[in-house]
């Protein structure tokens, strides 16, 4: 079966959207499917390091549509699983080195490589946001639950449907569930009523996801992690199952719901 | 949100964030600015009232969103005809 291209995009930059590609890419290939994974942000190149390839990058995107590579030589595959590849990113050439007609070629060419194509757009809605959409089958929008990055949002769902790119997707990434029991933070709900979506996910906010850029390894591969818990739901939503989604908010430590309730909190 | 904040029903920050929000994408989605929303109200209340009477000060437009779409809403009262009751009168 040809592979289904899945771009994750945001409008506003620092939502998370890198680390939601990597975490999708390390859950799907850690279930055995086989994925290739797109940093489509040229000139500012992340995606290696949140994945913990840097080291290994000897082609990029440009080398491959430029005709300097073949396109397995620029997939990197990953150290330890071996269904993920990485195709970064160039670092020093400018951004005018990709057109669209050149990411729905290369999106075309990878459909017979794998399962998934996953795009990490950059943040924008200029050009190298239009090539990530390009050639994709499917456009998930990564948000906060905070008001800038929740009326970005709402600007790239409006471009994605006039594009014919619709009905996007919705992931609200670093939802704080303190913050939202007491209503400092827009809950999922207000979130969902405002841009009017479909939900595919929901990731609290969780230290361990810093630990994993860190050392290279996202999240996902940790078990205990309570956001690699919700990428990994997401991962097998992608893949048409039907997952529960947790309640985030009703979970909590006693002393957090002790002080909750004396209103401390 | 503080204890006291809770106590005396202060409008939560996420509360304001929401509401704000809800105004700004209606701007967003539309084009539609509040000033420009005030100056088609002042040309739709001249029109309408050309043709019948109408009580002006009670107008109420607004873009009300149902799911992704915008739809305009207006309320315009109009004003009791006072025709027939002058004429009893004389």
């Amino acid at each position: 079966m040809p592979a289904q291209v899945i771009t994750l995009t945001s409008g506003k930059g620092g939502v998370g959207k890198t680390t939601a590609v990597a975490n999708l890419a390390v859950a799907l290939a850690s279930s055995g499917t086989k994925v290739v994974c797109i940093d489509g942000d040229i000139g500012l190149r992340n995606l290696d390091v949140i994945l913990g390839l840097e080291n290994r990058i000897v082609y990029d995107i440009v080398d491959v549509i430029e005709g300097r590579c073949r396109l397995k030589q620029a997939m990197i595959r990953d150290k330890k699983l071996t269904d993920l590849y990485l195709i970064p990113a160039a670092q020093t050439r400018d951004k005018n080195a990709v057109s669209a007609s050149d990411m729905i070629r290369l999106a075309k060419d990878l459909r017979n490589e794998c399962e998934y194509v996953l795009i990490d757009s950059p943040a924008g809605i200029e050009r190298g946001f239009r090539n990530a959409i390009a050639g994709a089958d499917r456009v998930i929008v990564v948000t906060n639950p905070e008001i800038s990055a929740v009326r970005d949002a709402d600007r790239v769902i409006g471009i994605l449907e006039a594009e014919g790119k619709g009905p996007a997707s919705l992931i609200i990434n670093r939802l704080n569930p303190t913050l939202v029991r007491n209503k400092d933070m827009l809950s999922p709900e207000d979130v969902l009523d405002l841009l009017a979506i479909d939900l595919i996910g929901i990731v609290p906010e969780d230290e361990n996801v810093l630990v994993g850029s860190n050392r290279g390894a996202p999240v996902a591969l940790d078990q205990k992690s309570r956001a690699g818990q919700a990428f990994r739901n997401i991962a097998r939503r992608l893949k048409g199952e039907t997952v529960p989604f947790i309640d985030w908010e009703s979970q909590g430590g006693f002393w957090e719901r002790l002080q909750r309730l004396t209103g401390r909190k | 949100m503080s204890f006291l904040d809770k106590l005396f029903g202060r409008k939560t920050s996420a509360d304001s964030a929401k509401e704000r929000l809800q105004l700004v994408l209606i701007h967003d989605r539309t084009d539609l600015t509040p000033a420009e929303l005030d100056s088609l109200r002042d040309d739709l209340i001249a029109t309408i009232s050309r043709h019948v009477s109408i009580d002006a000060h009670n107008v109420q437009i607004d873009v009300e969103h149902d799911g992704r779409s915008q739809r305009l809403v207006a309320d315009i009262p109009l004003k009791a005809v006072t025709r027939r009751r002058s004429r009893r009168t004389k």
